[in-house]
């Protein structure tokens, strides 16, 4: 039992983490890119853009999907490592 | 009728013989089904219902005209209403479902131990779900009468009547179901225009990538926009005008509203493993990202659009587009130089009746042959005046998606899909939040609280009768709108941020998170955050600019606000107060992990 609670507690830690960085990155292109930086980031041009216009309407909503498949696919692993996966359904 | 009426009107009552057929096929016979159908959504099903659900009618007719006419400004509700899925996939939707129970107030009230807490989250749900479903309603009798030239209020109760069979007799399981439906009709109605107007300016099939490319002429779209702009007074397109405080405000506001609303949080309820809530929400911002993606694009080549083919045109030789949205009343002329040409200028064009135009009886005509503004007192109500500054053009910004498949000499049954596609947004929406409603009031008031002993049975007729009340009272805030309805879209947004979000994530993330410290961040943030926008949109609207708000920051902004206050209030009085009892503790421990998420749910 409190081996379980351990594992509980390790992957929670983990879970934790993850999300943690997760949610960096996601303020950093958002409010960071998009907002903060922006006038900075105009100052270079790529492809039709402006850089901190693109992050503000394009950009950011791009690096949000990709943050959600990336969580889904380490939680998924996590919940493997540490023995807390769902049972199947009925 | 003409053409397009009769298309119109074919493909949106083929589209409601389906919504209505789903709802026939979906009855529910338990609560179970009714509140969360069973749980037994598929993930990428639910993934479409979330983004129907979530993207309303202002998604689907207005946000890329608000973009289109605020630039750069319009970002907020870009990146505010698409990373608040962000904060919803990984704060709380896998948690809820393994909670496991039907409503948000019910995770409050269980988590905090205390009838209290639930009841002000059936308060701030109930508060939140209203204020949004009005403007659904509303957004229903638009597009009626816009496409099919049939009075709004019959619209509205057209609506009403649809909403009511399948979210009376489907319950959650029919609105799920319609969602998907209606999530195809919406995607495929505002892409196919996106795509060939963009092939239309830029040479590109896709929007997102003709978005930075270059028309004709091989200079880039947004250069050229920018040079159009800053050439006819208008602030440069990509640059925008609002301080960067507010918004910064503004954008964290939405996001964190966004993941505090409750009809987008219950989606994830319905899926069978928590797993399934994951990914669930991946499909669900995939499929909102397909239409945020391409509005921006959408915006860009309608706003170059229509100043390249009305500035400086004279008014005889114009697109005849524009004297089909000139009979509409959402493109309106006034020639104050009477040169016989349109100047598009910075700042209204006419003034009185709130800004909108008032027209002459459609037999008397300018001098070019225009729809002539009513623009004297005839001692008949109201009236525009000219603006003295030198613009003549008046545009509704909700034009800039409506008018595209026209613009883009579509064929007629694009103009028809338009129509069915802003009706699916907004029905979609309005069932969600009508669910919403109606388990509040039967599960959170009736059974957990005023009258425990109705039973399985009782609690379903409850259910049911109270969505049909709610889809009454939305109906009736649709037809007689309280002027204050669109200026209290912030507060939905702001309630949510400043009460719902940071108790739930400290429910989650704080296991030592007691009754005490959460019900005082709650109160905290919904009085500072109401108190700020009630003062400025009622009590003192004449002050309601930069100079007097706090630290510019705008009622649109507070709720960001008013969830830091909230976190800090609730954290602070937690320390002075004795932690949680031992069962609730062990619960915050459950939830946290995956496994046993099958356990039979009991109501």
């Amino acid at each position: 039992m409190s081996s379980d609670q351990d594992q509980q507690r390790a992957y929670w830690k983990a879970n934790v983490r993850l999300v943690t960085i997760l949610l960096s990155i996601w303020a950093f292109v958002s409010l960071g890119c998009g907002i903060l930086f922006v006038e900075q980031l105009n100052q270079i041009s790529m492809g039709g853009f402006k850089l901190g216009f693109w992050f503000a309407q394009q950009g950011s909503i791009i690096v949000f999907v990709c943050l959600i498949f990336i969580y889904v696919r380490q939680m998924n692993r996590l919940d493997k490592e540490y023995g807390v996966e769902e049972e199947d359904a009925e | 009728m003409s053409n397009v009426q009769f298309l119109t009107a074919v493909i949106v009552g083929l589209s409601f013989a389906l919504y209505i057929g789903i709802a026939i096929w979906s009855r529910v016979s338990t609560t179970g089904e009714f509140y969360i159908a069973g749980k037994h959504v598929h993930p990428l099903a639910n993934g479409m219902a979330t983004a129907a659900d979530w993207m309303s009618a202002a998604s689907f007719i207005s946000m890329a005209g608000i973009i289109s006419f605020g630039g750069y400004d319009g970002s907020v509700y870009l990146m505010g209403w698409t990373g608040g899925f962000v904060l919803l996939a990984l704060l709380l939707a896998p948690y809820l479902r393994k909670f496991g129970k039907f409503t948000v107030p019910d995770f409050i009230g269980e988590r905090y131990y205390s009838n209290t807490a639930r009841q002000i989250g059936v308060l701030c749900a109930v508060i939140i779900s209203f204020t949004y479903v009005a403007g659904q309603m509303r957004g229903v009798g638009v597009v009626f009468s816009r496409f099919l030239e049939i009075n709004v209020d019959l619209g509205i109760v057209i609506g009403m009547i649809i909403v009511l069979f399948y979210a009376t007799l489907g319950g959650m399981k029919g609105i799920t179901y319609t969602q998907v439906t209606q999530y195809c009709v919406l995607i495929f109605a505002f892409m196919v225009p996106a795509i060939f107007i963009s092939i239309m300016m830029t040479g590109n099939p896709i929007p997102q990538l003709g978005f930075g490319g270059s028309g004709a002429d091989g200079v880039p779209l947004l250069a050229k926009l920018d040079g159009l702009h800053q050439q006819l007074g208008f602030d440069a397109y990509t640059n925008g005008s609002k301080s960067m405080t507010d918004v910064f405000c503004i954008t964290l506001a939405l996001m964190v509203g966004t993941a505090g609303l409750p009809h987008v949080i219950v989606r994830f309820f319905t899926v069978p493993k928590v797993k399934d809530a994951r990914i669930s929400a991946f499909y669900a911002l995939l499929f909102i990202a397909i239409l945020y993606t391409t509005a921006p694009a959408v915006a860009v080549f309608a706003r170059t659009n229509l100043i390249t083919s009305v500035e400086g045109k004279a008014y005889t030789e114009l697109p005849s587009w524009f004297r089909t949205w000139e009979k509409t009343g959402l493109l309106a002329w006034v020639d104050k130089n009477e040169d016989g040409m349109i100047q598009y200028r910075k700042g209204a064009a006419i003034d009185g009746n709130k800004g909108k135009p008032i027209f002459l009886p459609d037999d008397i005509e300018g001098a070019s042959g225009e729809r002539l503004m009513k623009m004297s007192d005839d001692g008949e109500g109201a009236f525009n005046t000219a603006t003295d500054n030198e613009n003549e053009l008046y545009v509704d910004r909700d034009i800039m998606v409506l008018a595209n498949p026209e613009i883009a000499k579509l064929p007629d049954w694009v103009i028809a899909l338009v129509a069915a596609g802003g009706l699916a947004a907004a029905l979609s929406t309005a069932a969600g939040l009508l669910l919403v409603i109606s388990s509040s009031v039967a599960h959170d008031m009736l059974r957990k609280w005023l009258m425990p002993n109705i039973g399985e049975k009782g609690e379903l007729a409850a259910a049911r009768i109270a969505s049909v009340a709610a889809v009454i009272v939305a109906g009736y805030l649709g037809l007689n709108p309280p002027g204050f309805v669109a200026q209290v879209v912030a507060l939905a947004f702001g309630l949510a941020a400043s009460s719902f979000f940071p108790a739930i994530v400290l429910g989650i993330f704080r296991k030592r998170m007691n009754k005490e410290g959460a019900l005082a961040g709650m109160m905290a943030g919904f009085l500072f955050t109401v108190g700020y926008i009630c003062y400025f949109k009622f009590i003192s609207p004449e002050t309601n600019n930069a100079d007097h708000w706090l630290f510019k920051i705008s009622p649109e902004g507070i709720g960001a606000v008013g969830m830091v206050l909230n976190f800090v209030v609730a954290l602070t009085i937690e320390r002075f107060t004795p932690a949680p009892p031992e069962n609730v503790q062990r619960l915050v421990e459950d939830i946290r992990v995956p496994i046993g998420s099958n356990e039979d749910v009991e109501g």
